[in-house]
């Protein structure tokens, strides 16, 4: 099943998790310390997160670093901006239609 | 054009929620009317190169809008709306999801809230659209930019062919 990237972030808990990654890269375990939750949830929310490719893994020694794939989250706003484009084509094709009518009234 | 009309564009990731609001320099029994008639919708709600078509339109609680968005190629994609409240020009809601041809929906759809306002021959239009999923935001975007990037490359062949004139 693909992952609906707007349902993983979606969730307050893995929002969190985002805005403490981009800061800097961080274990689980660190992670899960910022959150009254068990280590087993927070990896749960990697987990959706990785295969969001939203979050990238690094192994540093023993540890495995998490940290933002802030090229995927500039891919969300890309996106957005594509639909804000497509409302305002769509208002400015209404100005028109509007300014035509006013002129058929006169 | 009046540049100096709001435009603004935010979406609520969190709360799959689009929020648009806009001005028009048009007075509000106007505005209302190219939001509510089917031959003015159909004048403007598909961005060019689109065109849209209304099989028909019923603008009452429980009516519907059966239509289409016609891609340049003539494919066609069915929608419907249905209008759940109506408070003659001040406010209208409606559902709005995908369908066949022959009108067999296909949810989930989205929600929608239009509220009208006018202050000085200004008239301010906001929409709030909740999509159950983003997903399908995404479906609508394809669709147009595939659209868009093929008349785009249309424009290129030909201007390509006319330089070589």
């Amino acid at each position: 099943m693909r992952r609906d990237i707007f349902q993983a972030i979606a969730d307050p808990t893995r929002r969190a998790i985002i805005t403490l990654i981009a800061l800097q890269a961080m274990t689980p375990n660190a992670i899960a310390e910022n959150f009254h939750t068990t280590r087993q949830s927070i990896s749960k929310h990697l987990r959706i997160l990785t295969e969001c490719e939203l979050v990238k893994q690094e192994q540093q020694g023993r540890e495995i670093y998490y940290s933002l794939e802030i090229k995927k989250m500039k891919e969300i706003d890309k996106w957005l901006e594509q639909f804000r484009k497509i409302w305002e084509t769509r208002f400015n094709q209404l100005d028109q239609v509007l300014s035509t009518i006013k002129k058929q009234k006169k | 054009m009046n540049n100096s009309l709001l435009f603004d564009f935010t979406v609520d990731k969190a709360k799959k929620t689009v929020f648009i609001n806009r001005e028009f320099d048009a007075e509000l029994s106007l505005v209302w009317d190219a939001f509510t008639k089917a031959e003015l919708l159909d004048q403007w709600v598909a961005p060019k190169p689109w065109s849209s078509k209304t099989k028909y339109m019923d603008f009452k609680v429980g009516g519907k809008r059966f239509y289409a968005m016609v891609s340049p190629e003539g494919e066609e994609r069915w929608a419907i709306q249905e209008y759940t409240s109506i408070t003659p020009k001040t406010n209208f809601k409606m559902y709005n999801v995908f369908a066949d041809k022959d009108e067999n929906p296909e949810l989930p759809g989205s929600e929608w809230d239009h509220t009208f306002s006018e202050q000085n021959g200004t008239t301010k239009v906001s929409i709030t659209i909740y999509n159950e999923s983003l997903e399908r935001l995404e479906r609508i975007l394809d669709g147009f930019t595939q659209g868009m990037k093929m008349s785009l490359s249309n424009l290129e062949n030909l201007l390509a062919t006319l330089s070589k004139k």
